[in-house]
């Protein structure tokens, strides 16, 4: 259909340009400013699912993201509207993930007079989106949209925003999408440097002891074959970030599980003795590298990475590769051979062996430890989409779930965005409605954007609420025992809310469960409903999440936490 | 260590601001800048003067390739650059040292711009040094006000940043 012009109000022209970029659903909440817009929506194709929180807009938007790996969009209005997203856009922004946010804005004429519900989004927006636009002729609307959608989507994703001041909205355009982008500044690598990839094999061939660092942009480069394929022709371990979790199958005998602060120890002596650390779509973040100076000390470092500005960032990268890790991951494996790791695999199996993951059972035979519902979780539904919060939960669901397929782990990772998870959930299960999408959370997290049962139930989208009910700000909880002496300030929570009445007042099953044999019950009714469901698990109040590398250590100086009654 | 950043970008509002934001959120110092159009109008070019050692520069250079208005960045060597920057000084003067004054204003090819009974205003071009030195000439007379620009800088010879 491009080519052809016909005249249409710019709020038309939006979603026209919507169609044509395929998508199918919006996450957002009306406002004065956007009437127009909301007015072409009710008889539009395109879902618009209704949130209570704009925040929830933007992480549903997120999560759709991320379980289908397309463009995840919301739209919000003017002011409040507009400034209740921006936790979520920095959310997707810490984590590369392709979001477009539409915002209404005053008309314009109006902005700069401090008119009501007047914020400067894009003001606001500039350090925590990859661009934004404020649209400042209705003409330019379809370039714009086109225009967000490539830069959101492409080079290393990230959220683009768009201001729409009410008359652009309405001024009657003759619309013409255009069919490319033509951007000057914007021109993302994807091919990389063969000469790079050649020295990158020749080291790989030389090195005794390989370790594979793997992050989110295995996700989203749609590399998970690539990169098994390559871990398993130079007999390589594998350990992936907490973005990366499914990027490598989580049962292969390859496997370390996650590196760094809550990370395995098999994973983070391995990184601290390997000669040779081949980093993918990773930002070698602090929570990943404990003390820089003595990060993978004695390692040659390759890395991998779209974006050329992580290069080199936190740590000195002796063998570079900028492009798309898909490419340079099947590139790479036409030039390398088996590393000399033979012994090295040994190690890391012993290692497995000496420390493996564990917790220690229940203090009484029947109470619940939180690890145990994970472990539940996974018999009872292995492929299942797990979202999560921010918190202990998260990490024990990143360290006792098997991720086998990429875009089964969601969970905010760099902003560590408590109140992320549910929103995120609900957009999981509508992009992926053939999986079951739990929501593992803590009762500190999920009160955070919990009005969002009302979306699921009125949207009837039956995410799994799995609340870890520990009555305490775990994490923070965790960190005041170990490095404050036990004062519990402003941690406890106890007895806040009765869960499963909160569950039923919204009109979605609430399930309580109390002791241990009433876990995995609790689970199969959840799953066999059908519908939206809470299940408060009440779990060891203490638990600590183990091991721990304690902030600002290097990475091999570890604390058992288990607790041992 | 200084580097001389030369920074074609988009003509466009809010360029200057997601410029100097990007280097206040990584917290890198901005010792000039200085923008204008080109002979494009549709480019603006930012003259950035950045005080730090190679790896800052390397992440400087690559956050502003980040920007998607930000069309190209050259780090100009002074070798092989030309640089100019222009200033205005209002100094105290009357009738017994407006000659003194004028003189060295004259030594530094500068200009009497504006003349009052109590003050002179001089306009310098040049390069850094040049317009140090003269400030320090000035001091003893009594610098009311003084303004810089900051540096414009252009690659010697035909070849430019932009081809």
């Amino acid at each position: 259909m491009t080519g052809s012009t016909e005249k249409m109000t710019g709020a038309r022209a939006l979603i026209e340009c919507l169609y044509r970029e395929g998508v199918d659903t919006i996450f957002g909440y009306p406002g004065g400013v956007l009437l127009p817009i909301y007015d072409e929506l009710y008889d539009s194709n395109i879902r618009h699912v209704l949130v209570r929180h704009e925040q929830a807009a933007a992480h549903a938007a997120e999560g759709y993201a991320r379980a289908t790996g397309k463009t995840g969009v919301c739209l919000a209005t003017s002011g409040p509207g507009a400034t209740n997203l921006v936790t979520g856009i920095a959310n997707a922004y810490m984590d590369s993930i392709p979001m477009v946010a539409f915002t209404g804005q005053v008309p314009s004429l109006m902005i700069g007079n401090d008119a009501f519900q007047e914020a400067n989004i894009t003001g606001i927006t500039m350090p925590i989106t990859k661009h934004n636009y404020l649209v400042q002729d209705a003409r330019e609307l379809p370039r714009i949209i086109k225009e967000a959608f490539h830069i959101a989507s492409t080079g290393r994703p990230g959220p683009v925003l768009v201001d729409l001041p009410k008359d652009i909205t309405t001024d009657e355009i003759d619309f013409y999408y255009p069919d490319k982008v033509e951007l000057r500044g914007y021109n993302p690598t994807y091919h990389g440097n063969i000469q790079q990839i050649k020295k990158a094999a020749s080291e790989i061939k030389r090195s005794k002891n390989p370790v594979i660092y793997a992050g989110g942009g295995i996700i989203s480069s749609d590399a998970a074959g690539e990169l098994t394929k390559l871990a398993e022709k130079i007999q390589a371990p594998v350990t992936t970030t907490l973005t990366g979790m499914g990027g490598f199958p989580g049962d292969h005998p390859l496997f370390m599980g996650m590196p760094g602060m809550h990370g395995t120890k098999y994973a983070n002596y391995a990184i601290q003795e390997s000669d040779l650390l081949i980093a993918v779509g990773v930002r070698f973040d602090d929570r990943v590298t404990g003390k820089l100076k003595s990060f993978a000390a004695n390692a040659k470092i390759i890395h991998i990475d779209i974006d050329p500005a992580e290069i080199s960032k936190n740590i000195k990268v002796d063998i570079p590769i900028v492009g798309d890790a898909k490419w340079i991951l099947s590139h790479l494996m036409k030039y390398a051979e088996k590393a000399q790791s033979e012994e090295w695999l040994k190690k890391v199996e012993e290692w497995k062996q000496q420390y493996p993951l564990h917790y220690i059972g229940p203090a009484t035979g029947d109470g619940i430890k939180p690890q145990y519902i994970i472990e539940q979780i996974r018999e009872a539904c292995e492929d299942a989409i797990i979202v999560t919060e921010v918190g202990q939960h998260q990490m024990w669901a990143a360290q006792y779930f098997r991720y086998k397929e990429p875009r089964t782990f969601i969970s905010s990772g760099g902003l560590g965005t408590m109140g992320y998870g549910f929103p995120a959930a609900i957009g999981a299960k509508i992009g992926r409605p053939d999986k079951v999408v739990f929501d593992v959370s803590g009762d500190g997290s999920f009160q955070m954007n919990s009005q969002e049962m009302a979306t699921a139930v009125q949207e009837n989208v039956p995410v799994i609420i799995v609340i870890f009910n520990n009555g305490y700000l775990g994490m923070v909880r965790q960190w005041q025992e170990l490095f404050y002496e036990r004062r519990y300030s402003s941690t406890c929570i106890q007895n806040s809310v009765d869960f499963v009445k909160l569950a039923e007042a919204y009109g979605a099953l609430g399930i309580r469960a109390t002791k241990r044999d009433e876990v995995r019950p609790a689970i199969e009714e959840a799953i066999a409903s059908g519908r939206p469901t809470l299940i408060d698990f009440i779990v060891e109040c203490e638990e600590n999440v183990s091991p721990m590398v304690p902030a600002g250590a290097a990475i091999n100086e570890i604390l058992d936490l288990e607790r041992k009654k | 260590m200084r580097h001389t950043l030369s920074v074609l970008v988009e003509n466009k509002h809010g360029v200057l601001t997601r410029v100097a934001g990007m280097f206040s959120r990584r917290g890198y110092n901005i010792d000039s800048l200085t923008v204008g159009i080109t002979e494009d109008p549709t480019i603006s070019r930012m003259t950035i003067v950045v005080k730090g050692d190679d790896d800052v520069l390397e992440q400087v250079t690559k956050q502003l390739n980040k920007l998607i208005d930000v069309i190209r960045v050259t780090d100009l060597k002074s070798e092989e650059t030309v640089e100019r920057e222009l200033a205005l000084f209002k100094v105290s003067s009357d009738v017994n040292n407006r000659s003194e004054i004028m003189q060295i204003a004259d030594i530094f090819r500068a200009r009497i711009i504006d003349v009052a009974p109590r003050s002179v205003i001089i306009e310098v071009t040049g390069d850094e040094t040049k317009i140090d030195a003269i400030e320090q000439l000035f001091r003893p007379f009594g610098i009311k006000e003084m303004v810089r620009t900051g540096k414009v800088a252009l690659r010697r010879g035909a070849k430019g940043v932009s081809s």
